[in-house]
């Protein structure tokens, strides 16, 4: 298969960036979209070009280091995967395609699509974990979990901190990827003790990092590669108001 | 030096210090006879924590809860990104849940048989013993393992065991285990415990006055050659199966902490020892950059089979069940399709090489869950495997729930590493490995389900203490500052080598000799070796290695973000790496676990193991550029489990 490339380049973060095109020929239609820029990339150095930038590591879909966004789409067209599980057989022989990074002021750009992500980090440091020392934990069937409770931390707990939410709101908010650990931890027992104060700590830290607010547009949902639910956000949501509520009532 | 023989004693150099007395008594023992750091003393010591894998971030947490200031350096943009968390299927423990006899006993007994009995029997028993403090551990954290109706855990069984012992979070178990580790070491990073260097790359071990005092390290944002000076240096920076090119690894898992620090001096133990994962997607185009694996769980309810006829190319619902050949059932009744990993890869290569395999490219056998869909119903099977089934979708291109599943062996995980004595010190005082890098749990093969299981168990439980038994030697010594020639020295190093490969200005991509190299390795010192044939390897290693040097292409500029230099130094480790696995592949004249040497297997073409020979583990000195490594040989004695025939028949 054949195709154009329109892909943003950007040598670094304080420099301007500009779309610059390419051609990917001979392109198996059995390649990931990854694999179809490694062969560009490896034609751009062999020619001693600098090849095109972009982050990438378990390619199974589960580390979260990928993400592009294709043709307006974060990790492409298809609904619920990440670029890397992207195959080149959805796309049509000749195809354009536009390849940008995620944008949001909280994701600056460090090299053509590669961008920090790391104020997600930030957010799980401020109060996304049970406070809980090595050592000394009671046996692990002490505390039962209704299996519901365990199967819906668990689809709040599989975000892979990608990012596609982040880059699909049109208010670049991490509503959906802090709702989800927020959620994770308050649906589980172990997670009740700090359950108000994280959620106060991690809203706080998502607003210190300058995403922006949610609106409730949806686009989160939509781009979530692993399906993660808005209905984290209402849980997060309540569960903010009611400490905040009762952090007020206490004065 | 010669191979051993039965009576052969250990190298001096190479002293385990496996505590004496029974072997249920070991750890216990020795942890009351570990040496204490005070709490108000630890805060004295400096850590480094080179990875943010299972071994490293749970290590890093643990030490930092403890109160010693640690310093966690990892490539990745974010800890929570190690390879660690691709791990799918599941996490083994002893606490007998299913009530189906398990005990730290049998466990142990597994777990060392399934090694081929080229494991330290003491360490081994360590890993049984800790594993249930660890789904404690990872419970308290708010791990959302999967559970029955009533709320308990739920388990599931395993190749290579008989009982059901493992825990497992959907099919996403290091997902869920990592972001455990990966929360608490956030935690102190927000305390200020830690400090966090994310895109920061290890690229060599500064030693003084023969210990390990810190790392010289590449930041891949600005292309800073910085180092961080410590009490001691935690290596967890996982295997170096990518040396193969195509495997089940992230892209970026390397050898070069391995490497670098082996070049200072750590013995690397049994480097041939890679394990050849059966269940993986078979490759589709010269253009794979990467293989995916299928979750090992996928055999507990699917049947592996090939068409009884070479050739018989017709569509896998058109060959009738009577010309079908469900050869891990016929070949291993007892464990079927859940026989250990070595013994199916090596019966799927053997039907693949008569000519049986299936799928367009005659490279692979089909997993089949036919039976067990209509047995259990789609929606049972969709609950424990759905993401697989969509995965394998999307890679393929084809529906799972129509037709079988294609898989095929690929190199998933190592076994050798790091030599590390009982406390996880390598030779070299101060430098600890932990996790995959070490060599110590898994012998010559590794069940599935262990490395959660060991990269938890050194990084929560095992190193807190032995580390702390180390620094309590050291109180009141302050490291060299990064300013020390010693460190200088290092770093000059680091960045000529840098400078040399960035010069060589050729036209071939790092990536193109990493292919090729990966090639070779596969070839000739993958599933099945021979010796003509190692031989020959080493000689196309060679010459590849010397076109390297000639043509790599690194474009680009050395300071601030350039992936290709990157990749061109882990290459270049890939390579002396490579020379060395082959080396120990060629000296190891048995067939155990994952290595098969083609000259030594019993008349039914199984794997024949040499214990009055090779009951040991092979260490490599580095002895430089110019000089072959010396070879030095930890004898394996057995108190305890009975070097007896592997047999899962």
């Amino acid at each position: 298969m054949r195709f154009t490339l329109q892909v943003w380049r950007q040598s670094g973060p304080e420099s301007p960036g500009e779309f610059v095109e390419y051609e990917a020929a001979d392109i198996s239609a059995d390649s990931s979209f990854l694999e179809m820029l490694d062969v560009v990339n490896e034609r751009l150095s062999s020619s001693g070009q600098e090849p095109i930038h972009f982050d990438h590591d378990c390619r199974e879909g589960i580390c979260g280091a990928c993400g592009l966004m294709i043709n307006g789409h974060p990790h492409g067209p298809i609904a619920g995967i990440t670029t890397c599980q992207l195959h080149m057989r959805h796309f049509s022989d000749g195809q354009r395609i536009i390849i940008e990074p995620w944008r949001a002021a909280a994701f600056p750009v460090i090299k053509d699509l590669v961008v920090d992500r790391t104020a997600l980090d930030r957010i799980i440091a401020a109060g996304g974990y049970a406070s809980v020392n090595t050592g000394g934990a009671p046996d692990a069937n002490s505390l039962p979990v209704a299996k519901e409770d365990s199967e819906r931390a668990m689809d709040a707990a599989t975000c892979i901190g990608c990012g596609a939410c982040v880059a699909a709101c049109p208010n670049a908010a991490a509503q959906l990827f802090t709702a989800a650990k927020a959620t994770h931890l308050a649906l589980l027992p172990q997670g009740q003790a700090e359950r108000q104060q994280r959620a106060r700590a991690m809203v706080a830290q998502m607003e210190a990092e300058g995403f922006g607010y949610c609106t409730n547009h949806g686009e989160c949902q939509a781009a979530c590669p692993k399906g993660v639910s808005m209905d984290n956000i209402a849980f997060l949501n309540y569960d903010f108001r009611k400490a905040w509520l009762e952090a007020l009532s206490s004065r | 030096m010669s191979a051993s023989s039965a009576t052969e004693h250990s190298s001096p150099r190479l002293d385990s210090r496996i505590p004496p007395g029974a072997l249920a008594d070991k750890w216990q023992r020795h942890q009351n006879a570990l040496r204490l750091v005070s709490p108000a003393n630890r805060r004295r010591f400096e850590i480094i924590v080179v990875g943010s894998g299972l071994a490293g971030a749970s290590a890093a947490a643990a030490l930092a809860e403890m109160g010693y200031r640690v310093r966690c350096i990892t490539f990745h943009d974010s800890p929570r990104r190690a390879h660690s968390v691709s791990a799918q299927g599941g996490i083994n423990a002893a606490k007998d849940y299913g009530n189906d006899s398990d005990s730290i006993e049998r466990l142990f007994q597994d777990t060392i048989k399934g090694g081929d009995f080229r494991a330290r029997e003491a360490n081994v028993y360590r890993l049984a013993e800790v594993a249930n403090s660890i789904i404690d551990h990872c419970v308290a954290q708010g791990v959302p393992f999967n559970r029955d109706y009533g709320g308990l855990l739920d388990v599931r069984s395993f190749g290579g065991a008989q009982v059901a012992r493992t825990f497992y979070t959907r099919g996403q178990t290091g997902q869920q285990l990592l972001l455990g580790a990966y929360q608490a070491l956030m935690r102190q990073v927000d305390r200020g415990q830690v400090t966090l260097h994310p895109r920061t790359e290890m690229l060599d071990l500064v030693l003084h006055d023969g210990q390990a005092r810190g790392v010289v390290c590449r930041d891949l944002l600005s292309g800073q050659i910085n180092s961080y000076s410590g009490h001691a240096v935690v290596l967890a920076s996982g295997g170096y199966a990518n040396v193969y090119y195509l495997t089940t690894n992230a892209k970026a898992c390397n050898s070069t902490a391995l490497w670098r620090a082996h070049r200072r001096g750590a013995f690397m133990a049994n480097p041939c020892f890679t394990q050849i994962h059966p269940t993986c997607i078979p490759p589709a185009s010269e253009q794979q950059g990467k293989l995916t694996l299928m979750s090992e769980s996928l055999r507990n309810d699917g049947r592996v089979w090939v068409p009884q006829a070479a050739g018989d190319k017709r569509p896998p619902n058109e060959i009738p069940e009577s010309e079908r050949d469900y050869f891990l059932e016929r070949k291993y009744p007892a464990f079927g399709n859940l026989a250990p990993r070595d013994i199916s890869s090596r019966a799927a290569k053997e039907v693949v090489d008569e000519g049986r395999g299936v799928g367009p490219s005659g490279v692979g056998v089909y997993l089949d869950l036919a039976d067990s869909i209509a047995r259990l119903g789609k929606r049972a099977i969709a609950e424990r495997y759905g993401n697989l089934f969509e995965m394998y979708q999307m890679i393929t291109g084809e529906d799972p729930w129509q037709v079988p599943m294609r898989i095929y062996p690929a190199p998933h995980y190592t076994m050798g590493g790091l030599w590390v004595d009982y406390n996880l010190m390598s030779t070299i005082p101060g430098l600890f490995v932990i996790g995959e890098a070490n060599f110590s749990d898994h012998g010559a093969n590794r069940l599935g389900a262990s490395a959660l299981m060991q990269g938890l168990a050194d990084g929560y439980f095992i190193l807190p203490s032995t580390l702390t038994d180390y620094l309590a030697g050291h109180l009141g010594e302050q490291p060299p500052a990064t300013d020390h020639p010693a460190f200088q020295q290092t770093q000059r190093d680091v960045a000529e080598r840098l400078d040399r490969l960035h010069n060589i200005n050729g036209s071939r991509s790092a990536d193109s000799f990493h292919r090729q190299l990966g090639k070779l390795m596969w070839e000739g010192c993958g599933m099945a070796r021979e010796a003509t044939q190692l031989r020959e390897l080493q000689e196309n290693i060679g010459a590849l290695r010397q076109e390297f040097y000639k043509d790599l292409a690194v474009p680009g500029s050395a300071s601030g973000v350039n992936q290709e230099l990157e990749k061109a130094a882990r290459v270049e480790d890939f390579f002396e790496l490579a020379e060395l696995m082959v080396r120990d592949a060629l000296e190891r004249e048995e067939s155990c676990g994952g290595h098969f040497r083609v000259e030594h297997q019993s008349s039914g073409g199984e794997a024949l193991r040499d214990d009055s020979r090779f009951a040991h583990v092979t260490a490599w000195e580095y002895r430089g550029a110019e000089q072959p490594a010396a070879q030095h040989h930890e004898q394996l004695s057995f108190e305890h489990a009975s070097l007896q025939e592997r047999s899962y028949k």
